[in-house]
């Protein structure tokens, strides 16, 4: 066993999982859910949490639903489930894409979508979308629900606005107009790895000129967000490369980049330009 | 004179050159493998590792409860001291643990012993200590600078060998030359990255006093011999074990000072204790590899014939010297072997080691030929632009043609085929057709390259080669042991330690030819310094040549002695018998004997030889060659994505030449893994330390080695020019597949990267490293991103 000592609590209702969660989030407890990010965190001991709330067996928490406004995702619904699209509506065709470049087939088998908004990782895919959409969190504790804004929940590198006691219970992410059009692209040194700047943009045709358009960037800042500069660049715009290459720089030109030993400054605002200047050319596909 | 032949197969043989299944893989890949890490203990240890790069130890603190070894608790264990008598050598003593201060950061400071794994782990956790943090040295042109802290009270200037070299006519030669071409390479750090890190496990015997080592090592008679001088015990009381190991690539060849605390502690126990290394210690603090600065000029004449080399090699070696090679290794082989397959008989050489607060170095699959390969191979592809020719055409004016070759430090070249593979694989690969794709693919703003490598590869070193460097121990030679027992089976013990190349299965097909039996009755045992013959193990592209040339001779003695028995018991002549299917037979006649009768007849009926055949079928070959050239040419086709950086290698091609070829498949597979390596060589793998000296690629995120999307299929071209200076006419091909690739990669890149006008000399090649160049190229021919703003919709 690689991870410090911990007691895994293993609650069967989402009353007794918040219970337990008020009891132990005060001794640094966590939640576990598909366990893919904090198990290898834990087992290089940078996480060393008292106690595990674990929610695979909480009843209710596999929600997958399309309501006609907007798709909820519960907490322990996987990477895999977006293998194939999940409602008829293009945010499934959307979802199936980016789930593709999401890690390697057994951790898309296990990982959780909620849990990685939870975990917050800068370059997670499903944070990137989370943000791009503008998804609704849902966060349940024994003091009772709330909901928060993607523009309000990431907080950094790995931290988010939950507060302590809370469980991301459920996303609801808007469905896309039956029109709307989608676009992704991310770059990875490897196939499978984090990466290291990644687009999603979304919009509408409306008489030949984009509108509504969204632009999301995620991997190059400490959260995800979406880029207005980028967006202004585009919308009333017909799609093309002029402007697709005028909301990449303004893009390259908006964030404050991260850094990390195989990316500097300079290099992540070139990664930027290309990222978001194909993850629009993807759209026209 | 030339006899390179495509292929194998011929020459009569019947199991030498044929691709039969690997004897090994039926209990691997059913899960029936045994390890090291399978075996239970009584006692667990955690090492707890310097978090600082340098700086005094101030204090240790240990939670109750804790069993805690430190320095002091082992005073009497002698340090690690490897020894090379020549170069200006500075001997260092490697603590098994830190004393007194620390060196690098995961230095083993303390060893914690409990109960279990877990245990031992979560005391470790609670150990503190405290260090008095000093300034670290970790840049290898650092260590030399004027000022630079001095790591070892005897190494002065942190220089901890250095050779040099000069030809005598070459300062002459130098200043006639008509171009002086330039090469500044960097080959980063890494780590050889075994799929089983290492582990030992050490049990006490009551009744013997002796101790039992199972280690995952590629050496364990040396593993012995070197434990027992550090513990001041006869060998006699330690056995080595070398279980099923889980690759070594080098990583395995030097002794670790955490096998010896194993083993010292076994008997202060006096019972079993067992540690099992995680990755991030693997990454961290096992051996690291490569780290050099080459500088490389060459002086040509008006038609591009290279006349003289000069070469200034600067390793980084880490903060001690591994056992027994020591860190001349690295550097020494640099010098000896930097001129690769051009003729040049004027060469000067500068290699230095330098001592830093990193890991230290150990050995890694190619031992700097990736390296000197990759800059000499820059080299001729800059020489060539300068004189306008093609990359090939300079090749073709300087690979050595005539055999044997002296070369200019001494080193005599065996026949090979460096223009014969190289020809191969350019028309393999169709160079004009490529050239057409490429242009096309230019004008739509997309980048490819094509690049080559040629080179020679030493194999099979023998005594000779080790001390030429001044080694205080030359693992050279081997020995085998061939039995056949009363049974009829036959059993080789060899003192090479294979662990994954397969060669209980070539071996057996060596002594298969010779004996007649089916190479599958014939079992290969390795690995236990109880049952097999004191030997050097499995390391350096030897084993095939040296433990191979040993089965030979074994084999051979064998055979004359079943030819002698059956020629008794069939009453004729020997010279009319032949050895095939188990079985001595009369040629002609229907009149045959069993090996297995014969062998019976060997123990049991030894009055009916009338004394004129010793008892028994047991015999022993002992080898120790010249030492062999193989040879190779790879090709990479790359396509390059100048907005990102980012490298894929779209096609990669190698022809090569290990002389015969005992088992084509296992051929096959050794130069596919080794290519694979050597991509994360020329891509992807980097070890980086921060300035405090601190390692950030600790995990396999971080520290990249390639996966299958990274490799493309390889394809493989075969000839075989039969070594003179190996008795089984084999060569060495363990490490070829690693060498060719950074060098024929980064050509690659390069070429595509000929729009711009940039040039990129150092490896891994990361997106990073690209992008900056081209952010700064100022020629015209600026990226056409995405290329034809249409082409995607």
């Amino acid at each position: 066993m690689k991870p410090a000592p911990f007691i895994r609590h293993v609650p069967r209702t989402l009353d007794e999982a918040l219970a337990t969660l008020a009891e132990v989030a005060g001794e640094d407890g966590r939640i576990l859910a598909g366990g893919q990010s904090l198990v290898p965190i834990m087992a290089f001991r940078l996480a060393k949490p008292a106690h595990l709330v674990d929610i695979n067996e909480v009843a209710g928490l596999d929600k997958l639903a399309d309501d006609g406004k907007f798709l909820t995702i519960g907490a322990r619904v996987r990477h895999a489930a977006f293998h194939e699209p999940v409602t008829a509506n293009p945010l499934g065709r959307l979802l199936t894409y980016v789930a593709r470049h999401i890690a390697h087939y057994p951790i898309r088998m296990r990982g959780t979508f909620c849990g990685s908004l939870a975990h917050a990782d800068p370059s997670s895919e499903w944070c990137l979308t989370a943000a791009t959409l503008d998804a609704v969190m849902v966060a349940k504790s024994v003091k009772g629900t709330r909901e928060i804004r993607a523009d309000g929940f990431f907080d950094g590198i790995m931290s988010t606005h939950l507060k302590e006691g809370e469980l991301l219970a459920e996303v609801r992410l808007p469905l896309l107009p039956p029109d709307g059009k989608f676009g992704f692209y991310e770059f990875s040194r490897r196939a499978g790895d984090f990466a290291m700047s990644a687009a999603l943009a979304t919009y509408r045709l409306d008489g030949g000129k984009m509108t509504d358009v969204r632009v999301g960037l995620g991997g190059a800042e400490a959260s995800p967000r979406r880029i207005p500069e980028a967006e202004a660049e585009l919308n009333g715009k017909a799609p093309g490369d002029a402007a697709f290459r005028a909301a990449g720089e303004a893009a390259s030109a908006a964030i404050e980049p991260l850094e990390d030993h195989q990316t500097d400054a300079e290099y992540r605002r070139d990664l930027v330009k290309v990222v978001v200047r194909r993850a629009l050319e993807h759209s026209l596909i | 004179m030339s006899a390179h032949t495509k292929g194998s197969g011929g020459d009569g043989l019947k199991w030498v050159g044929r691709s039969i299944r690997r004897l090994e893989d039926p209990a691997l890949v059913q899960g029936r493998g045994r390890f090291t890490a399978d075996l239970p203990a009584a006692h667990w240890v955690r090492f707890v590792r310097s978090p600082n790069a340098a700086g005094k130890i101030r204090g240790i603190t240990a939670p109750d409860g804790a069993v805690v070894i430190t320095a002091a608790d082992i005073a009497g264990v002698k340090k690690i001291t490897p020894m090379l008598h020549k170069f200006n050598y500075k001997p260092v003593g490697q603590p098994i643990l830190a004393e007194g201060e620390v060196r690098f950061v995961g230095e083993a400071v303390a060893a914690v012993v409990a109960a279990t794994e877990e245990d031992a782990e979560d005391f470790a956790d609670l150990v503190e200590i405290d260090i008095e943090d000093a300034p670290a040295l970790v840049d290898g042109r650092a260590a030399i600078a004027d000022g630079a802290p001095q790591l070892h009270a005897g190494v002065p200037g942190n220089v901890i060998v250095k050779g040099e070299f000069k030809t005598p006519g070459f300062d002459d030669v130098w200043t006639g030359a008509a171009k002086i071409i330039r090469c500044e390479a960097r080959s980063n750090r890494q780590n050889a990255t075994p799929m089983e890190a290492r582990a030992a496990h050490a049990a006490y015997d009551s009744a013997t006093g002796r101790i039992t080592l199972h280690c995952t090592t590629q050496m364990p008679h040396l593993v012995r011999t070197a434990i027992a001088d550090c513990l001041g015990i006869p060998e006699s009381d330690l056995r080595v074990i070398a279980p099923d190991v889980g690759g070594g690539f080098g990583q395995k060849m030097s002794l670790c000072p955490e096998y010896v605390l194993i083993a010292w502690l076994a008997r202060h126990l006096q019972s079993s204790v067992a540690w099992t290394e995680d990755r991030r210690e693997n990454l961290i603090a096992s051996f690291h590899s490569r780290d050099q600065y080459i500088t490389l000029e060459g002086a040509f004449d008006a038609n591009a014939k290279l006349l003289a080399l000069r070469a200034n090699v600067l390793a980084n070696t880490g903060a001690y010297s591994c056992f027994p090679t020591s860190c001349g290794m690295e550097p020494l082989m640099a010098m000896a072997e930097m001129p690769g397959p051009y003729d040049v008989q004027q060469y000067e050489c500068l290699a230095r080691a330098v001592v830093t607060n990193t890991c230290t170095m150990g050995a890694y699959r190619g031992v700097s030929r990736p390296s000197i390969t990759f800059t000499l191979e820059r080299l001729m592809d800059k020489a060539a632009k300068a004189f306008a020719i093609d990359p090939l055409d300079i090749r073709r004016k300087n690979l050595i043609t005539q055999f044997p070759y002296k070369s200019a430090i001494g080193l005599e070249y065996d026949e090979a085929s460096y223009r014969e593979t190289m020809e191969t694989a350019v028309e393999a690969i169709n160079v004009p057709a490529f050239r057409a794709r490429q242009q096309l693919a230019r004008d739509k703003g997309e980048y490819l390259g094509i690049g080559f490598a040629t080179f020679s590869e030493r194999t099979g070193y023998g005594s000779p080669a080790f001390a030429a460097r001044g080694m205080a121990i030359t693992p050279g030679w081997e020995t085998v042991h061939i039995s056949v027992d009363p049974s009829g089976f036959v059993e080789a013990r060899i003192g090479s330690s294979p662990h994954g190349q397969g060669l209980r299965t070539t071996l057996a097909q060596i002594i298969a030819e010779e004996i007649g039996v089916p190479p599958q009755t014939i079992k290969v045992v390795h690995g236990d310094t109880d049952t097999a013959p004191y030997g050097w193990g499995t390391f350096a592209s030897r084993s095939l040549v040296i433990s191979g040339g040993a089965t030979l001779i074994a084999a051979r003695k064998v055979r004359a002695k079943l030819l002698k028995i059956a020629g008794h018991m069939l009453e004729a002549a020997e010279t009319d018998i032949v050895l095939e299917d188990g079985k001595a037979k009369v040629a002609g006649t229907d009149r045959e004997v069993t090996v297995a009768a014969m062998a019976r007849e060997a123990y049991t009926q030894t009055h009916r030889f009338k004394g004129e055949i010793e008892p028994g079928l047991t015999e022993s070959g002992t080898y120790d060659p010249p030492g062999t050239f193989s040879n190779a040419c790879h090709v990479a086709i790359v396509r390059l994505d100048v907005e990102t950086g980012h490298v894929k290698v779209e096609r990669y091609l190698v022809a090569e030449d290990a002389g015969r070829i005992i088992n084509p498949m296992i051929a096959d597979g050794q130069v596919h893994g080794g290519v694979a390596q050597g991509i994360g060589n020329a891509l992807l793998e980097e070890i980086i330390y921060d300035e405090s000296g601190a390692i950030l690629t600790a995990n396999l995120a971080d520290f990249m080695p390639p996966t299958a999307h990274e490799i493309p299929p390889i394809e493989l071209h075969h000839m075989e020019t039969p070594s003179t200076q190996s008795i089984t006419r084999a060569k060495g091909l363990g490490e070829g597949g690693t060498i060719g690739p950074p060098a024929a990669i980064v050509n690659a890149i390069n070429d595509a990267l000929t729009p711009f006008n940039v040039e990129i000399d150092t490896i891994p090649a990361t997106p990073q490293r690209i992008r900056a160049l081209l952010r700064n190229a100022t020629n015209s021919a600026r990226p056409r991103a995405g290329g034809d703003p249409g082409a995607t919709t």
